[in-house]
């Protein structure tokens, strides 16, 4: 951190290092438990992150500690430059959080919410009122501006939640499992703001438990399995590097999985159980020699539901 | 976002660390726009009650008591009054309504995760707070002048009074807030603190009967200083002890204020 930046509040990207967020050997403890364990992350500017993994991995401590509500008990974090946790405010002043949990408050009315969040982002008295009709056309609200919050649906809860926190026109923007619980029609909805933000050149962290949702969104995944990454690189070519391009999945009784199991071990292809069926990883690369022993399964393409078992050994969604 | 009006997000530049106030406007702004919802029934509750107080009291033990002190009975319990509604009106707010906000609706996590840090959040909190308890604190005295109490160009300074004394109790309800492990343990507060705070301040009845130890902790009490600059404000200010009774309520606040953006701290960020 140089002193140079307070003088150039426009040019706070780390000269060393084109990442807006980064977070360098980071360790969270909660008594004797820990929750995020050495985790390595960078997110480059002007990309999206999106950050998959199972229930209790440490996403939304991961999220909390860009934010400086948890607070690292080992490691480096910067976000555009700035050190956390000590100068997080300026970092919070540049970033949007849209948080796992609504927060929204539910006695005022959708431009309310807005408006206070003009407030606590700082947007100058002046252009308050371009922020949140801006917030509002993002969100589909417009018609619904002063309706108060308890009376809305699920979906635009969540539209307004996410557009709360871009009220400001963050340049960094964490969502936390944004759709979660969300029907797949304004899922969907979603995924278009937040392909917009990416046309804006916003950098995004997102965490998700949907596989397809970190596909089609993200720039790059990132694997994370308590508390640490697992793996990461862009969707396509996760799936490629540890699933080929296709699965396939034999339908097998319990007692032939073993044998199934022993056939294969010699191709050193990767295989998982899938309730009655072996699924075999990287089919395209079958030896004949094998696939006369075991026939023809059922053949799909790779996705990346396959490369995160594989690697955890754990099932998302 | 292509057609933008808005300028992007800028980071403030006041060196980190710094307390600012920008923030602490920011948090007075959700509050403003919340009162707008609910002014009217927590006006009613904060007028009307203290009013009740007075008029019962004043006439019913009025007709028994006559004179306290040299003043009659509806004066010393008007200006005692204004100091309960004061307690009321600042203590149940910062101990119930921001445990609410913090533990039921999650607004704080919200608001930190914008540039607020938490020492700003209990200012800003406690300051809406005190404002109210300013305001509604003289209804009382308003009232006492109507059955005759006789105006002052003191009395004046009974909103600051209130501001100051209400803004160490809105601490105060937001530190122990922070401390319950739980809602129903609340019910210790105001039973077990609250109560003897409002009683052991020369609200009701003058202090100078208690025995020795009740009127020494009356002198730890904030809202007996309160009671008496109130009271001194009506009646005629005595600069050296009032400045002493001010300089008590200012080291309360200070405490209190230590105390609730500690405990807060460790409640909001782990
Ligand atoms: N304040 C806390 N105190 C103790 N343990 C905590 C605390 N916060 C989180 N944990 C634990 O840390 C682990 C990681 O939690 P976290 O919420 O970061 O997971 P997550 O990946 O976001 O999971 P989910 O998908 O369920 O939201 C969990 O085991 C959780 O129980
Ligand atoms: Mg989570």
């Amino acid at each position: 951190m140089t002193s140079s930046r307070l003088r150039a509040p426009s040019e706070t990207l780390a000269p060393a290092t084109s990442s807006a967020v980064s977070l360098r050997g980071v360790v969270k403890r909660f008594g004797s438990f820990t929750a995020v364990d050495g985790l390595d992350l960078e997110v480059a500017a002007g990309t999206v992150l999106g950050l998959l993994g199972p229930n209790g991995a440490g996403k939304s401590t991961t999220m909390r500690m860009l934010t400086a509500q948890s607070r690292a008990d080992e490691g480096e974090i910067t976000i555009l430059g700035h050190r956390i946790p000590r100068e997080s405010k300026r970092a919070r002043a540049l970033m949007g959080v849209v948080p796992q949990h609504d927060n929204l408050d539910e006695e005022l009315t959708v431009r309310e919410n807005l408006t206070v969040f003009t407030h606590l982002y700082r947007v100058p008295r002046g252009e308050r009122p371009a922020a949140v009709q801006r917030a509002l056309r993002m969100a589909h609200l417009e018609d619904r501006a002063d309706t108060r919050t308890d009376k809305l649906s699920g979906g635009m809860r969540r539209r307004l939640l996410i557009a709360r926190g871009l009220v400001h026109r963050p340049r960094v923007v964490l969502l936390d499992e944004p759709t979660v619980g969300l029907d797949p029609q304004i899922r969907q909805e979603l995924w278009g703001l937040i392909t917009e933000l990416r046309e804006d050149g916003v950098t995004v962290l997102m965490s998700t438990h949907y596989i397809e949702e970190a596909e089609r969104l993200s720039d790059e995944v990132a694997l994370m399995a308590k508390g640490r990454v697992v793996s990461r690189g862009a969707p396509a070519e996760l799936v490629q590097r540890y699933a080929g391009r296709a699965v396939e999945e034999f339908p097998a009784a319990p007692t032939d999985l073993e044998r199934l199991e022993r056939l294969l071990r010699p191709t050193g292809l990767p295989t998982r159980r899938t309730g009655a069926s072996l699924a075999v990883l990287r089919a395209e690369e079958l030896p004949d020699s094998v696939r006369d022993e075991i026939g023809e399964g059922d053949r799909r393409a790779a996705n990346l539901e396959d490369v995160f078992v594989t690697l955890t050994g754990e099932t998302v969604e | 976002m292509t057609t933008t009006t808005t300028p992007a997000a800028r980071p403030p530049q006041t060196p980190p660390g710094r307390f600012e106030f920008a923030p602490v406007r920011g948090v007075l702004a959700r509050e403003w726009a919340l009162y707008r919802r609910s002014w009217a029934p927590t006006t009613f509750a904060a007028v009307v009650e203290p009013v009740i107080y007075l008029l019962a009291f004043g006439f019913g033990m009025g007709s028994l008591v006559g004179a306290i002190g040299g003043y009659r009975y509806i004066e010393f319990i008007g200006t005692g009054i204004v100091a309960m509604s004061v307690l009321f009106t600042s203590m149940f707010p910062g101990l119930i309504d921001t445990y609410v906000r913090r533990v039921f609706q999650h607004a704080y996590e919200g608001m930190l995760a914008a540039p607020v840090d938490v020492r700003e959040l209990v200012t800003a909190e406690a300051s809406w707070i005190a404002l109210k308890s300013g305001v509604y604190g003289c209804a009382p005295l308003l009232v006492a002048i109507a059955f005759g109490l006789e105006p002052r160009g003191t009395m004046l300074l009974v909103p600051l009074i209130a501001l100051v004394t209400g803004f160490g109790f809105a601490l105060l309800g937001i530190w122990l807030s922070a401390l319950v492990p739980s809602i129903k343990t609340m019910d210790y507060i105001i039973s077990g603190l609250i109560t003897p705070l409002f009683l052991i301040a020369g609200t009701f009845f003058p202090l100078d009967d208690f025995p020795g130890w009740a009127r020494a902790l009356a002198q730890v009490n904030p809202l007996y200083h309160c009671v008496e600059l109130v009271r001194h404000a009506a009646f005629g200010l005595r600069p050296w002890a009032d400045l002493g009774h001010f300089a008590a309520i200012l080291a309360f606040v200070a405490l209190v204020w230590c105390l609730a953006v500690f405990q807060m701290r460790r409640r909001l960020i782990d």
